[in-house]
């Protein structure tokens, strides 16, 4: 945990490609940002779900993927300087006496600004859980979605679901310290890296990881301590699995999550704003992409551009009550293009 | 065209008719047939779209491809006939077609 306290005009919740370009938007009009993302890396649903995938509807690019076009946001937005602050969620959002608010992250990052921008689109990516009867009582205690501490797993018997970089990645590093690993997944091919798959089969081949084809079908125990799993085979027939610990990584969902106990009025899981200033409920707090919805709403990349541009100048009244803000173009404005480090 | 048939898992049936060239999943989206999330829309990239093909239809829908067998490895109670229904392109050869939805997705 961070005690750390930064003060900046404006946090941005989201680094999904309508975040980045609101970088791009306040940052014009002066106000700087930082953003803080769920993912390890920019990008959101474009660089989660379909990186490599075309995007066609992006004015001036016939053709884009989602991991170029973020490329191209990071570089565009470049001469802002905004901060990231990646893997790691926004949990709590307060008011302070003065206006304003601060915003805390489940790592401890504390944030004080002047204006929130809410750009995280379907919710923030969070690991799937498997709808196994009874998971809840067992989850935090026996059943992980996410390694913290590999220390918590020394000496334990642990089982590890999955067939992807996650599943792969921490058979290696747990195997170490675990009193025994099982790795089951489905198939005897893998999604993961193949120098992982290669090393997971060299530590089978030593003893140290067993590796069995199935499918988790029931989990045993009692008072959240984990027992056996019961395990589906791929010939049909059922089998016991002794375990203490079990690690299902069948990849991420997006889940709203704390953003629904901000105070904002929600309507079905989306932040309803105007489309003159795109603020929700909440004075000072925006909504824009895909989280947000108005009459005629379209979750279009392009719309939560145009709702950046907007967002940005209602902003400005808050982080500069002062200053009259006078529209300018950036093919002819001397003074934008300073802050585009292009003049 | 093609005429689709979804079952749920309580047995609830619902026919719908599918434009040539769309998917099973597009096709269940435009009808809102409960279970297809389809989370991602279509990218192959979230398994909730995923359903069981009827026995009699497994040869007609093929089989999937290296990238969406993958993506399965990401859906609940896989079996020998499971689809990702955003794969799976109607087309007039599949009228007909029957797919169940599973009990559970994730």
């Amino acid at each position: 945990m961070s005690d750390e306290l930064i003060k900046t005009d404006a946090v941005i919740v989201g680094a999904g490609p309508v975040g980045l370009f609101a970088v791009f938007e306040l940052g014009l009009v002066d106000i700087k940002a930082h953003v803080i993302d769920n993912l390890d890396r920019p990008g959101g649903q474009c660089a989660e779900l379909y990186p490599e995938k075309p995007i066609y509807d992006v004015p001036g690019l016939t053709v884009v993927t989602g991991q170029e076009l973020t490329d191209r946001l990071m570089e565009q937005i470049k001469p802002f300087g905004a901060e990231f602050h990646f893997s790691q969620r926004v949990e709590s959002l307060d008011r302070l006496d003065g206006g304003g608010f601060r915003l805390t992250t489940d790592l401890g990052k504390k944030f004080e600004c002047k204006v929130v921008v809410i750009a995280a689109g379907g919710g923030s990516f969070t690991p799937k859980r498997p709808p196994l009867p009874g998971i809840e009582q067992y989850e935090d205690k026996s059943v992980f979605y996410s390694v913290r501490k590999i220390e918590n797993f020394r000496g334990r018997d642990v089982l590890i679901v999955g067939g992807g970089d996650s599943a792969l990645d921490w058979t290696l590093n747990l195997q170490p310290v675990a009193k025994s690993l099982t790795l089951l997944h489905r198939r005897q091919e893998f999604r993961a890296a193949p120098a992982s798959v290669q090393k997971m089969f060299d530590l089978v081949e030593r003893g140290g990881v067993t590796f069995k084809l199935g499918q988790v079908t029931e989990l045993h125990g009692q008072g959240g301590k984990l027992t056996s799993v019961t395990v589906k085979a791929s010939d049909g027939s059922s089998f016991e699995q002794k375990t203490e610990v079990m690690l299902p990584f069948f990849g991420l969902t997006m889940k709203l999550g704390p953003v629904a106990n901000w105070g904002i009025n929600l309507h079905e899981n989306l932040l309803p704003v105007d489309t003159a200033k795109f603020e929700t409920s909440e004075k000072g707090i925006f909504a824009i992409g895909d989280i947000n919805t108005y009459p005629g709403k379209l979750k279009l990349i392009l719309s939560g551009f145009h709702e950046a541009a907007l967002m940005a100048q209602q902003a400005h009244h808050y982080v500069y009550p002062n200053k009259k803000l006078i529209f300018q173009y950036t093919t002819s404005s001397s003074s934008l293009q300073k802050k585009l480090g292009v003049k | 065209m093609a005429r689709i048939t979804f079952i749920q898992n309580d047995g609830t049936e619902r026919v719908v008719e599918a434009e040539s060239g769309m998917t099973v999943m597009e096709a269940a989206v435009k009808n809102s047939i409960p279970g297809i999330a389809a989370e991602c829309g279509g990218a192959c990239a979230c398994a909730t779209c995923h359903v069981y093909v009827d026995d009699a239809w497994r040869q007609a829908t093929g089989q999937p491809e290296q990238m969406e067998e993958d993506m399965l490895d990401f859906a609940f109670d896989v079996r020998p006939s499971s689809r990702l229904s955003c794969q799976i392109k109607v087309s007039d050869a599949l009228d007909g077609l029957v797919v169940r939805i599973p009990d559970k997705q994730f």
